[in-house]
């Protein structure tokens, strides 16, 4: 029994999340197990009193359902048609077929978003993630122990300051750190004899993008910690001293608990950190506008620029859904992964 | 948790706390920078440089910020869309997730599966048909398109969430409830709602805080001055003739303030939440 309780209170643990709480599309896959229900369980909770018994409680569904269709549904697949279509958004849309679709495909600054997105995932989700899973195994296992809960929490607490900024705060606040002129950086830097070093951070093609990733690592990392050292909670603190007792270090312990322990949050923690670096703007459209150059362009911010900019709606609406693609595929091979994983876990154990 | 080992430091372990310590530190260090800047002259920074504290306390740098933006009128802004779409937000999922969880209406898992499209979806795969209904419909630049957009947003997840608290709701409840002669509509407001308080007090301040640092939509659709929240109301002033090194600096000290105060006011609440959170 505690076994099952135990995902809706993990998925309540997870802290306010800039990217977006998508927080638990993995968990999904394990819950649709969960309500996969034997046909003892095919009825409601609440005796058949009211009227229209199970049916009735459509009615509730209704407010949800209609808001959801005109929010989600409709923009989503308008989105989609606008995508054959040339608009400036004035006059109606001109069905065009697969132009732009041809078009994106030889668009080097699509492209060259798409790289950067990938530079994006580095700076929020693999950085983040094997730094996280270090840092909330040492504060855990080692400072924890050793010096004390307290002191672990409070160092946790300081990592996870940076998350709890707007997104746009956080990269004004390092954008201003950055600032050419009289910037923090660059003082301090010719304050301890590296004036050399003095460099136009963001406004350069070759650190520009250098930059945007160090705003995103610093934003992000806390998020992993705070996730990891909650699923720690869960692990057996005498399966670590049988370990240590048995001859293994800490690398191993490492390695063979915590690491399969925690192994469901390293995944939810991959994936909706990749699904917020493939959407990250933000930060871009505060300090650099995809520039200098495209050398920082990102999918949204190009679908953004090409909506309101360029007034090229058709092909705004080409780049944003082939985002929704990638993140689409993305989500089901994530899932599938896991399924399998815990298919090979399961079949183990 | 164990006390054995407390007696058994070694220099490593020294060694391995100072390095968490460096790195608190410089996390810590560009809100420390944010401070002790805001409260600088411009003439006080070129010459004593980011490092130092302020000479004098020099408070010009904040009022030109906060009469430039009319820093109150945003801070409404913002409390009012967020907390609206808490609100909202939260009573939609009560009702998806009454019909999911209790009713256990056919095809729920699907239905859930797509309340969560709404999560995962980049925001500009709508933009721009949600920019021209709003339009149309005449909710342009009014906050109440972002409140709209956002409870549905919002709620998918909240739905989600609550969906499976509710999935395993006690059934004596329920069944005792009924037998007193409650209707359904009573017993969701008079039963099932009061025992899950302590969850959707979680949502709600979940969903405050997620909207008030949403970013895209909000700079989208408010495009008048006196429309903008706070993050839109900083971001787009960045560069801006008045914002001189100090300014900038108090710009992003103000956009910091109100939700390291909503984290030291709801942190409380979040953590009793979420032992209470599970309501079984």
């Amino acid at each position: 029994m505690r076994g099952r309780q135990r995902v809706p209170a993990s998925t309540t643990v997870l802290p306010p999340q800039k990217g977006r709480p998508m927080v638990t599309l993995p968990v999904v896959a394990r819950r649709k197990g969960a309500l996969k229900t034997p046909a003892a369980d095919e009825q409601s909770l609440l005796p058949n009193s009211g009227k229209g018994g199970r049916a009735g409680f459509w009615l509730y569904l209704i407010p949800g359902f209609v808001l959801f269709t005109i929010v989600i549904l409709i923009p989503l697949v308008w989105n989609i048609f606008l995508s054959f279509t040339k608009w400036r958004g004035i006059k109606p849309p001109e069905f065009i077929g697969l132009e732009n679709w041809i078009e994106l495909f030889q668009d080097d600054k699509f492209w060259m978003s798409f790289i950067n997105s990938i530079a994006m995932i580095v700076a929020m989700v693999i950085v983040p993630t094997l730094l996280g899973l270090l840092i909330a195994a040492m504060l855990f296992d080692l400072i924890g122990k050793k010096f004390g809960g307290k002191l672990a929490s409070f160092l946790r607490a300081t990592y996870y300051l940076p998350q709890i900024l707007p997104v746009a705060v956080a990269a004004i606040v390092i954008g201003w750190i950055l600032r050419p002129e009289n910037g923090a950086l660059n003082t301090i830097l010719e304050a301890v004899g590296l004036g050399g070093l003095q460099h136009n951070w963001l406004g350069s093609p070759d650190t520009a993008l250098l930059s945007i990733m160090f705003v995103m690592v610093w934003v992000q990392l806390g998020y992993p910690i705070v996730i990891f050292m909650a699923a720690l909670q869960r692990v057996d603190p005498e399966l670590y001293e049988a370990a240590e007792l048995d001859g293994a270090n800490w690398a191993q312990r490492f390695r063979w608990i915590t690491i399969s322990i925690i192994r469901p949050e390293v995944f939810v923690v991959t994936l909706t950190c990749t699904i917020a670096a493939l959407k990250v703007f933000g930060p871009i459209y505060t300090l650099t506008r995809g520039g200098p150059g495209t050398s920082t362009i990102v999918p949204s911010y190009y679908s953004y620029s090409e909506f309101f900019q360029s007034q090229q709606v058709g092909y705004g609406a080409t780049i944003a859904t082939a985002l929704t693609v990638v993140i689409v595929i993305l989500t089901i091979v994530f899932i599938k992964a896991q399924n399998r994983a815990e298919r090979a876990e399961g079949g183990r154990s | 948790m164990s006390t054995v080992s407390i007696s058994r430091r070694t220099p490593g372990d020294w060694a391995i706390l100072l390095g968490a310590i460096v790195l608190g530190l410089l996390i810590a260090a560009p809100f420390a920078l944010i401070l002790m800047n805001s409260f600088k002259s411009p003439a006080d920074y070129a010459a004593s440089g980011p490092l130092s504290l302020p000479t004098q306390l020099y408070f010009d740098g904040i009022s030109a910020f906060w009469n430039r933006v009319n820093f109150p009128e945003k801070l409404w802004n913002s409390v009012f869309i967020s907390g609206m779409v808490a609100i909202l937000a939260v009573v939609i999922s009560v009702f998806n997730a009454f019909a999911i969880g209790i009713g256990r209406v056919r095809g729920r898992t699907w239905i859930i599966i797509l309340f969560l499209l709404a999560n995962m979806l980049p925001q500009e795969a709508l933009l721009y048909p949600l920019y021209y209904m709003f339009k149309q419909v005449g909710l342009y630049d009014n906050v109440w398109a972002v409140i709209i957009i956002f409870t549905v947003i919002q709620s998918a997840f909240g739905t989600y969430l609550l969906s499976s608290v509710y999935g395993t709701f006690p059934k004596e409840i329920l069944e005792a409830a009924s037998l007193d002669g409650a209707s359904r509509w009573q017993i969701l407001w008079r039963v099932i709602v009061p025992i899950s308080r302590p969850t959707l007090s979680v949502l709600v301040i979940f969903f405050f805080i997620w909207t008030w640092n949403e970013f895209l939509i909000p700079l989208t659709f408010l495009v008048s001055n006196a429309n903008q929240t706070v993050p839109v109301a900083i971001a787009t002033l960045q560069g801006d003739r008045i914002m001189d090194v100090t300014t900038t600096s108090a710009s992003a000290l103000l956009g910091l303030i109100p939700t390291l105060v909503f984290f030291l006011i709801f942190q409380r609440t979040l953590t009793r939440g979420i032992t209470a959170g599970a309501v079984k």
